[in-house]
């Protein structure tokens, strides 16, 4: 009987939040309008990102600092498969997929030779990597254009299938869907599943040995684990999941150019899944829509803010904001280091850690 | 022939400078196991402090040799620069010691990002020339060319690196050091005060970093505010590549990957039939660093530490 | 010997300049307990990180159960089937003592990334069967009663206990102990030599590392005594006792 209703709960409460999500784009474009609307889009795009980034940094514990290499991959993949530049309009359900493989075959280049490494070499090492990519992406438009160098990749196809498109205003009777919206369901469907997904390898034979290496790798070794295998296997789908990422990010936008692929890139979506939680799947989910959200806030309210203030423009809004982002993360490391919402063991862990720290001092 | 004595001479002048700055980043690890990400943004506002104080002075007609301006500059950068490098430890590591690696790492990255939009703050985001103050004449020799301010660059970073390399051997400030990056604990028994080492340390890393950040800006003749970012995944590659937290091994990688990369962009069309230019130059400094670390983890002049089971 | 299931020849391992090891043959009878000891820093745990694939040595001959695991990575030696603890114990700390167990499960298991993505239901089956045989192996070693504590939480001998356990997940033939008594009470001591005698009963041939000498004597079958990274006696406890060799390498350490 008791199980009976509080599975009646759990059903209700699933509803409930089934339909607020329905409604959201509605609510979200009447109220505030339909750039908050994309911006919300953006924040689902992230929060694949970021679960993907979550993968490798969170659960195996592998500090990889070069991640939005395997968004770039994606991207790229769809859009110079579906776009004018090579003059191929290859389908989505071709293009992204593609896209997700390429990205993991570069997770496996990037993790095969740095098997050995830990911690902050690692993370110099990956850093590096991204960078060879974006190097890459900028300097290959001659002697044979493939990328079209730092002007970027334009004119990509939207997503389509036949006649439905989600790259134009959609009707269905009289209900006006815009393309904001379209992606809106698209990328919360995505986004959905990768939160499944993720959370479905966390609690698995392979998210257990993921932990104990990032616990303890001799420990995970002297327990039969194939370091290597498990490693290559977290950047493997961690990359995959940029991939995918990247490929929609494309299609979305249009236009692709080596700037939106840069090191503050990585470092915002390592801040998502560092100040989120590392390792705690709704942690990284509210850190994604935290760090999406927020700059846009901050964009939408230092300027009229100084001027109301001061009567104009002291800090150039674009320049306060990354200020703000660079403050917080060191203020949230020194005040919660585990993070905006940890998971339980993590926060213990953490103030453990503090605690011998202090210890040790006093 | 020129053209490989002249890359070699211009990855001379590039090597010192690295050399320098990876001097900053092996003594902190060497110390406290840790990189600092933070450093480069130290050279960085070497640079610019010292170009305000001679556009300053020159603006104001101040009527000294071009060196003596640049030597007021640089007394001015110096300090400066060792007091945000204290700021950096005592803000971004000393709260965060025995905290899980990321943490520090995090804020590292946190201050770089705020230190750069400080800059933009002050000096804007476009470039900042270096008044031309200094003299520009040229050397020649078998074909290749050097300014003489190139020699001066050279000759000045040896000469710093060795008094370091004296101070770190010779004095007890240095080997307090030595004692605390053996065994942090054992060197407090021994009553060394670790946490003035370790600020030591930063503050000395810093005033080396303001030097090569005026460096660089006289041998490019500006500066940016984002200059510190690659300029210091260089200089930490060079630590890695002579072996990090070895002070003579961050002196010859730094040298060493100065020439590599001086030489690399010189022959990489010819080498790769014309399909890559000198444009992929900055990409020698990561390709060496990931081999490296993949062939010789422990760099040139480090000892190989075996994993303790 | 009648039949060995360990047997190694002519092992070296040097660090640097040290010779951790030199020319060290042993040969383990199945079925038995076998002591390994000798004063500190005598090579003891580093022949242990040899055997298990965690260092590689530099000459010799190391054959397992028929199978030669010269230079094996640490997950073959594994599936070839030795389990170790650590003498400074080696949890996964962020771990329940349960999922500490589970992981080792791995090797005897199969599940992949597909597998946990899609949870069919061999996968399920296979997850419950993994969470069966920890739950199991808690009770074997007797600490059920913290199966849903964290390992770092545990007390000394609760983590001892918890690593003999895990280590038996992987179903060794060999199961090695590096130092197992350390840091023990004689009550706790006397309870782990009871699980030593348990689990030999049950086919594990056991080789351990210990200092606490009446245990070793005690329990052992055959010893064989390391000092510095030789192996300067083996055989039988009371042979071994009233070797004058091994006699001066303690009392020399004794000394110092
Ligand atoms: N990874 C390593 N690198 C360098 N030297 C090592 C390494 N591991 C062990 N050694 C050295 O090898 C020697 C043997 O050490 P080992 O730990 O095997 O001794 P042990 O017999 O287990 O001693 P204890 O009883 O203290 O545990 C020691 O001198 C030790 O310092
Ligand atoms: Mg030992």
């Amino acid at each position: 009987m008791t199980t009976n209703t509080s599975t009646r709960g759990k059903m209700a409460l699933f509803i409930g939040c089934a339909v607020l999500m329905a409604v959201a784009p509605f609510v979200i474009g009447s109220v505030l309008g339909n750039s908050w609307v994309r911006i919300v889009d953006f924040a689902l795009l992230y929060i694949m990102l970021a679960l993907g980034l979550n993968i490798v940094v969170g659960f195996a514990g592998l500090l990889d600092m070069g991640y939005i290499a395997f968004y770039a991959v994606g991207a790229y993949t769809y859009a110079l498969l579906s776009s004018p530049q090579f003059g191929l309009h290859l389908p989505f359900y071709v293009t992204i997929p593609l896209g997700a493989i390429c990205a993991a075959c570069f997770g496996l280049l990037l993790g095969t030779p740095v098997l050995r490494l830990k911690g902050d070499y690692l993370a110099i090492v990956t850093l590096g990597f991204g960078e060879i990519i974006r190097i890459f992406m900028n300097n290959l438009n001659q002697p044979i254009n493939i990328t079209n160098g730092p002007q970027g990749v334009n004119l990509i196809d939207p997503i389509h299938l036949g006649d439905v498109t989600l790259g134009k205003t959609m009707q269905i009777g009289s209900l006006n869907l815009p393309v904001v919206y379209l992606h809106y369901y698209l990328f919360l469907i995505l986004s959905v599943l990768v939160v499944i997904l993720a959370s479905r390898l966390q609690h698995s034979r392979i998210g257990r040995a993921w932990v104990a290496l990032r616990e303890d790798d001799i420990a995970a070794a002297s327990m039969g684990i194939n370091i290597r295998n498990i490693k290559l296997l977290a950047f493997a789908l961690g990359a995959l999941s940029g991939g995918v990422a990247g490929g929609l990010f494309a299609s979305f936008q249009g236009f692709i150019s080596p700037e939106s692929f840069g090191l503050m890139e990585s470092i915002m979506i390592l801040a998502m899944v560092v100040l989120g939680g590392m390792g705690h799947i709704p942690g990284v989910v509210l850190g994604a829509v935290v760090l999406t959200v927020a700059p846009e806030i901050l964009r939408d309210t230092i300027g009229p803010l100084q001027m109301n203030t001061f009567g104009r423009m002291i800090v150039d809004p674009e320049n306060a904001r990354q200020l703000l982002f660079g403050l917080a993360l060191v203020v949230m490391m020194l005040v919660r280091p585990a993070g905006m919402w940890p998971s339980k063991r993590r926060a213990l862990e953490f103030s453990d850690a503090k605690a011998k720290a202090r210890a040790q001092k006093g | 022939m020129d053209i490989f004595l002249q890359q070699i001479l211009n990855g001379l002048v590039l090597g010192s400078i690295y050399a320098l700055i990876a001097l900053g980043y092996t003594m902190v690890y060497g110390i406290m196991g840790l990189i600092n990400f933070a450093h480069g943004e130290v050279v960085m506002l070497g640079a610019m402090v010292t170009i305000t104080i001679v556009n300053a002075l020159v603006n104001a007609g101040v009527s000294l040799p071009g060196p003596v301006i640049l030597a007021i500059g640089l007394f001015v950068a110096i300090p400066a620069c060792m007091l945000v490098g204290f700021t950096i430890e005592r803000i971004a590591y000393r709260p965060l010691r025995g905290a899980p690696r990321l943490a520090p790492l995090i804020t590292a990255i946190g201050l770089s990002i705020s230190l750069q939009q400080i800059a933009i703050l002050i000096w804007g985001r476009n470039y900042i020339p270096f008044p031309p103050i200094l003299n520009q004449d040229v050397v020649t020799f078998f074909g290749a060319s050097i300014t003489k301010l190139q020699i001066f660059i050279i000759v000045l970073c040896l000469l710093i690196m060795t008094g370091l390399l004296v101070m770190v051997e010779k004095t007890k400030l240095g080997r307090a050091m030595r004692a605390t990056s053996q065994n942090p604990s054992v060197a407090s028994l021994m009553g060394v005060n670790v946490n003035s080492i370790i600020s030591a340390t930063f503050v000395i890393g810093s005033g080396l970093g303001a030097v090569a950040g005026v460096m660089v800006a006289t041998n490019y003749d500006q500066a940016h505010y984002y200059m510190g970012y690659l300029i210091g995944m260089k200089a930490f590659t060079a630590a890695v590549l002579g072996g990090i937290g070895n002070l003579g091994g961050a002196v010859l990688g730094g040298i060493l990957l100065g020439i590599i990369e001086s030489l690399g962009a010189g022959y990489i069309g010819d080498l790769t039939g014309g399909f890559l230019g000198s444009n992929y130059q900055d990409v020698f400094a990561f390709v060496v660093l990931i081999l490296v670390l993949i062939f010789r983890p422990s760099g040139l002049l480090g000892e190989k530490l075996a994993d303790r089971a | 010997m009648a039949d060995a299931l360990l047997k190694i020849e002519g092992i070296n391992k040097r660090f640097g300049g040290l010779q951790a090891l030199s020319a060290v043959s042993l040969e383990i009878p199945r079925g038995s307990i076998y002591g390994l000891i000798g004063p500190n820093g005598a090579g003891k745990t580093t022949l242990f990180n040899v055997l298990t694939g965690l260092y590689m040595p530099d000459e010799g001959t190391f054959t397992f159960d028929g199978q030669d695991l010269f230079r094996a990575k640490p997950h073959k030696v594994v599936a070839a089937g030795i389990a170790r603890t650590f003498q400074n114990i080696r949890l996964f700390s962020e771990m329940t003592a349960l999922e500490n167990v589970m992981v080792g499960r791995h090797i005897k298991s199969r599940a992949g990334a597909l597998g946990a993505v899609l949870r069919d239901p061999r996968t399920r089956a296979e997850e419950a069967a993994i969470r069966d045989k920890a739950w199991e192996l808690l009770e074997y070693v007797g600490i059920t009663d913290v199966a849903g504590e964290l390992a770092r939480n545990l007390s000394y001998g609760h983590q001892r206990r918890l690593e003999i356990a895990r280590a038996l997940a992987t179903e060794p033939k060999l199961l090695a102990l590096d130092e197992p008594a350390a840091g023990m009470n004689p009550r706790e001591t006397d309870d782990l030599r009871q699980l030593m005698a348990k689990v030999r009963d049950g086919g594990v041939t056991i080789l351990l590392i210990e200092h606490d000498v009446k245990l070793v004597m005690g329990l052992c079958d055959r010893i064989a005594v390391l000092d510095y990274g030789k192996r300067i006696a083996e055989g039988v406890p009371d042979a071994v006792r009233k070797d004058p060799k091994v006699i001066e390498a303690y009392l020399g350490v004794a000394h110092e």
